[in-house]
């Protein structure tokens, strides 16, 4: 089973699915960049499984993976800032609460 | 005493018990992740799944990955993740309501989207090998600094942009006008 290419990706579309779920189901703003992350390693661990088990992508998808991970770094820092921005005018880190450009 | 090629009592090898544990642990956790009520343990399971993911970079053959894998997510951007959480929690407005309101839709869209990777990747012939290769770090470190040394450079600068980013974000305004 750990030989396989399939059950590493189905893995990675069920990691997938479920970040897929808290990012459209949560009110917070917080659970939702975590949400996020889940998605961004499901896909770092599909890249990874094609790098280990397609031949002629060895070493490239280790470097891939390594160069996502800098990225979703990145993506942290500027998204968790932004929501910390956004409490401190709105006193609350509901996303449903934000309705400022709706009026 | 030697060990066993294959786990007593069952007939697996010790890499697909491993690969069976660390996949419950990383799917619990995700699914605990995103149906906790407290947000505070809703970031702790996220890093059991962090490290259950890094155990299977291991298994997979990409222990450098893994490495990073520890140190990135479990080690940063899960501590910004409990700073941040620690930041914007008001005793004002306690989270009854966790989920939104088409919770039970966004349960369904995120099956079918499980149930359409699944049968995608059964459907496909992907031309794999039977075993994962190992990547050693001395040919990964080749490749990185010789074929990909564009794309390092590349995200050297967006680091450094969002660092000024986040600073600029998060830094308290003297006049809150805004």
């Amino acid at each position: 089973m750990s030989h396989s290419l399939d059950a590493y990706l189905i893995l990675a579309g069920i990691l997938f699915a479920i970040g897929t779920f808290g990012f459209l189901a949560r009110r917070n703003a917080i659970s939702m960049l975590m949400s996020i992350e889940l998605m961004l390693n499901a896909v770092n661990l599909t890249i990874i499984a094609f790098g280990a088990f397609i031949a002629s992508l060895k070493v490239q998808g280790s470097v891939i993976a390594l160069i996502v991970l800098a990225v979703a770094a990145a993506e942290a820092t500027v998204g968790l800032s932004i929501v910390i921005a956004i409490f401190r005018n709105k006193k609350t880190p509901l996303v449903d609460e934000y309705d400022t450009m709706r009026d | 005493m030697a060990i066993p090629s294959a786990v007593p009592f069952i007939n697996l090898g010790w890499d697909d018990v491993l690969f069976i544990i660390l996949s419950v642990v990383m799917i619990g956790s995700a699914l605990l992740v995103v149906t906790l009520r407290d947000i505070i343990r809703c970031g702790l399971a996220m890093m059991v799944s962090f490290a259950a993911l890094a155990g299977l970079y291991v298994l997979i053959g990409a222990p450098l990955v893994a490495a990073a894998q520890v140190l990135v997510y479990i080690g940063a951007i899960s501590v910004l993740v409990l700073f941040a959480i620690m930041l914007t929690q008001t005793k004002a407005a306690p989270a009854r309501l966790v989920f939104q309101t088409q919770a039970v839709p966004a349960a369904i869209a995120a099956a079918v989207l499980a149930l359409l990777i699944a049968l995608t990747v059964g459907a496909t012939n992907w031309n794999a090998v039977d075993a994962p290769i190992r990547v050693g770090t001395a040919i990964l470190a080749q490749v990185l600094f010789d074929q990909f040394v564009l794309p390092f450079e590349i995200v050297s600068v967006l680091l450094l942009a969002a660092v000024i980013g986040g600073i600029f974000l998060a830094k308290r305004e003297k006049d809150s006008s805004i």
